[in-house]
């Protein structure tokens, strides 16, 4: 079990980590970033997953499918889209130095 | 070892994988390794975590596998799609749907009653709220790009019903958690008044401030995730949420400064409607050039700075222009691109669109790099960008714009501007680089445009 103390400091420490990842990227990486931390968020699934296994009652469970299905959404467009836009970082990429050689 | 250490140990593996994911998304070599190995954490973690979800009723099991297919697949197929330029509306439907997602898990334990402890329901409320307000401001913002929404919503006393609305949900979530209404109605009402809060803050905002929008609710619904993984003692969650949620503010603030305004200015300030005083300040009329002519303006160029805005974006036009910067390299013209952070819809929106069509990066430069250069250029090549060469920003004080980083166009031999028509840009505001002596406007959807111009080109070489 996270005692509450030991939330906080991985609280503060997850968050200097986000910052310290982002602040060095290119500005032609912003989207398909912004993408990508919208793909890592997904992990909200297994949240969606477990509370749904607890649920017992119909609306609980109307609600707790929605939160799963939406969860999924999130995890697995996120994770479509960022490849799709940084495939084309890389074909991009070869392509230059196809011509350079 | 028991069941819960491997469950604690999958997810550790789950959030390294997040953040050495991200790393790697943080250089062009790297990138699409990166999102694999975020990939494979999220598989690991979902899968270790279907595993052990074996005490649990079945027809739970059932609906958690039925709603992972469901949402899956729609997403797989939406995602696989959707075409480039409509990206930014398509992260906003994820991200709003990750905030849904957060919300539900909210609604499920202050309605199951199961947080006896104050502290852990005030969490799970306000994770909740987060998430409530991520996920319907983002379908309205991907509403608006995907012109499902095409007004913008103001009225006189906006804030006052918005700050209205705000305290209606903070007392439903009081009542909530301090125990003394902790009924359905009250948590339904809490709910309700948290998605109603984040339509009405998210309608009066005008399309150009969206990809600010975006990426707060895109950390927003990473700091409800966190909360709701406080909640649920989730390792992983608190772990990737607040990743997210640090690195969406650090991204929401470097768009809102490159915009040089507050995020407080872009959520409350009803940019977009000022045109009024801004308007007057703009005076002579803009010179229409045939494409003809302003090929072979480019053709006898030594050196010409493509300007891409939204309107290239729109038009689809990025390979016609890619294909006329071919053409005019092969003529001995040096060409840059000149991104400004904010053009298009989101930070970087050009950049993606500009490597699909095959653009090197070696010819693409930011506002930093560039702006200097433009004394030397013969030509900017503006298509369908408006308020990010607008010198207004630089010295009308009146501007609404006032103060913005521009890229400085109009300090170029000659400009010339692709663009739809004679009004005004996104945003509502005049724009003086129109009317100086050295602009001329070629006048037309820019995918026509250009390809007039690819024409125009190869007649005069």
């Amino acid at each position: 079990m996270i005692d509450g103390v030991i939330a906080l400091y991985i609280f503060m420490l997850a968050a200097f980590t986000g910052y310290e990842v982002i602040s060095r990227v290119p500005v032609i990486l912003h989207t398909p970033l912004m993408s990508g931390s919208n793909f890592v968020h997904g992990i909200v699934l297994v949240g969606a997953m477990v509370a749904l296994g607890t649920a017992d009652t119909t609306p609980m469970r109307v609600i707790g499918f929605l939160g799963v299905f939406l969860a999924a959404g999130n995890a697995v467009g996120g994770y479509v889209v960022t490849e799709r836009m940084l495939q084309m970082f890389v074909a991009a990429g070869q392509k230059k130095r196809g011509a350079a050689k | 070892m028991s069941s819960h250490t491997l469950l604690a140990l999958s997810y550790l593996a789950a959030a390294f994988l997040f953040i050495v994911g991200l790393k790697r998304m943080s250089s062009p070599l790297t990138a699409v390794s990166g999102v694999r190995w975020a990939g494979v954490g999220m598989l690991l973690a979902t899968a270790v975590t279907l595993a052990f979800m074996g005490g649990v009723p079945q027809v739970n099991l059932l609906l958690v596998i039925i709603a992972i297919l469901i949402g899956s697949v729609l997403a797989w197929v939406s995602g696989k799609r959707v075409a480039m330029t409509d990206m930014p509306q398509m992260i906003a439907l994820y991200n709003g749907m990750g905030g849904g997602a957060a919300a539900a898990i909210a609604a499920l334990q202050l309605a199951s009653g199961s947080e006896s402890n104050v502290t852990h329901a005030a969490i799970a409320a306000v994770g909740g709220f987060i998430g409530s307000v991520s996920f319907s401001g983002s379908l309205i913002a991907f509403a608006k790009l995907q012109g499902l929404i095409k007004k913008t919503l103001r009225f006189g006393g906006q804030k006052l019903v918005n700050l209205a609305i705000l305290l209606l949900t903070v007392s439903c979530g009081v009542a909530v958690v301090s125990g003394i209404h902790a009924d359905m109605m009250t948590v339904t009402l809490f709910f309700a008044f948290a998605l109603l809060l984040g339509i009405a803050m998210t309608l009066p905002i005008g399309g150009a401030d969206m990809p600010v929008v975006i990426s707060l609710y895109n950390a927003l619904t990473g700091l409800a995730v966190a909360f709701e993984g406080f909640v649920l003692d989730n390792a992983a969650m608190i772990i990737a949420g607040t990743v997210v949620g640090a690195a969406g503010t650090l991204l929401t603030q470097l768009m809102a400064k490159a915009m040089n305004r507050s995020l407080a200015n872009v959520l409350f300030s009803n940019f977009g409607d000022s045109s009024g005083a801004a308007a007057s300040s703009v005076t002579g009329t803009q010179k229409a050039i045939e494409a003809s002519d302003a090929g072979v303006m480019l053709a006898f160029s030594q050196k010409v700075i493509v300007v891409p805005g939204y309107g290239m974006a729109v038009a689809q036009a990025q390979h016609k222009v890619w294909e006329l910067c071919q053409l005019l390299l092969d003529n001995g013209v040096k060409v840059r691109f000149a991104i400004h952070p904010v053009a298009g819809r989101m930070p970087g929106h050009m950049n993606v669109l500009l490597a699909e069509a095959g653009v090197p990066y070696d010819l693409i430069s930011d506002l930093d790099e560039i702006n200097a250069e433009f004394e030397t250029a013969d030509v900017a090549l503006i298509i369908g960008a408006n308020d990010v060469v607008n010198p207004d920003a630089r010295s009308n004080k009146s501007s609404p714009i006032y103060g913005m980083p521009i890229l400085s166009a109009d300090k170029a031999k000659n400009v010339i501007v692709i663009k739809r028509g004679q009004g005004q840009g996104f945003s509502g505001i005049d724009n003086a680089l129109f009317v100086l002596d050295q602009t001329r406007m070629l006048y037309g959807d820019a995918q026509s445009a250009v390809g007039q111009l690819i024409q125009a080109v190869k007649a005069a070489g």
